[in-house]
């Protein structure tokens, strides 16, 4: 068995996964990033530009009020958790949060920015109907799509229509002979 | 020619509405491509497998449309 799981190592190509918990955190910091420091560049750029695109388009089209934390009985931002998985571009959503809850302006002229209370936030949705609504699709698809890239960076591919890769383990890591 | 003008504008809501579904075909296109790129290693595996993945999606929202076309004029 381990000599044919040998044959089969040196017949089939490897996928270098480097350090896979770095990789899935670079790959969640920025989409893409984890697989461009693994030298899996073109699913790196894939998981980037798809990723990115999708997630400020959405932020574009709903003027960037679609991607905001907050936490109160009237506004559980349930919403933002996915959003969350984009990584580094969802977080300036907690530092305006922040400095809402502690009564200063918001920054990057109230991008991410919370409602300061629930009358502005119904005059979001009549201001921009149902673009608010997509953006919010938009930004949480993004991030649940790079949930997958970061399995990706850690794991490798989940499943291929022909076995042709192999996990971490390299090569010499099998016993000679055993 | 004014008075034609808000029956003009009614048939094109219709149309309008169609409008929204465009939002939908940039989501089914990064969707396959980042679900199959989780699936395959090979670029030219991914965009095969994108291709059959939209397909479906496309083929599944069809199916949703007619069937609740038929329920809409049933009722």
């Amino acid at each position: 068995m381990s000599k044919g799981a040998t044959v089969e190592a040196s017949r089939l190509p490897v996928i270098e996964l480097k350090d896979p918990l770095f990789a899935a955190l670079l790959g969640w910091l920025i989409p893409g990033l984890g697989h461009l420091y693994q030298g899996r560049t073109a699913k790196g750029v894939l998981f980037m530009v798809c990723i990115l695109s999708t997630f400020f388009f959405g932020l574009a089209i709903s003027e960037g009020k679609a991607v905001y934390a907050w936490w109160s009985p009237d506004d559980w931002r349930l919403p933002y958790l996915c959003q969350l998985g984009v990584g580094l571009p969802a977080t300036p959503a907690l530092v305006q949060s922040y400095l809402v809850k502690h009564g200063q302006q918001p920054i990057l002229g109230g991008i991410m920015a919370p409602p300061s209370d629930p009358r502005e936030l119904d005059s979001w949705y009549k201001d921009l109907n149902h673009y608010l609504e997509l953006g919010i699709v938009y930004t949480m698809i993004a991030g649940l799509l790079n949930i997958l890239a970061v399995y990706d960076a850690w794991g490798g591919p989940v499943e291929l229509e022909e076995p042709s890769h192999k996990r971490r383990a390299a090569p010499a890591a099998i016993p000679p002979g055993s | 020619m004014a008075g034609l003008l808000p029956l003009a504008a009614l048939n094109l809501l219709p149309l309008a509405a169609i409008n929204m579904m465009w939002y939908s075909l940039p989501l089914i296109v990064v969707i396959s491509l980042v679900y199959s790129a989780t699936r395959q290693e090979a670029m030219n595996a991914i965009l095969a497998h994108a291709a059959r993945l939209g397909f479906m999606i496309v083929l599944f929202m069809v199916l949703i449309m007619i069937v609740l076309a038929i329920l809409a004029w049933q009722l």
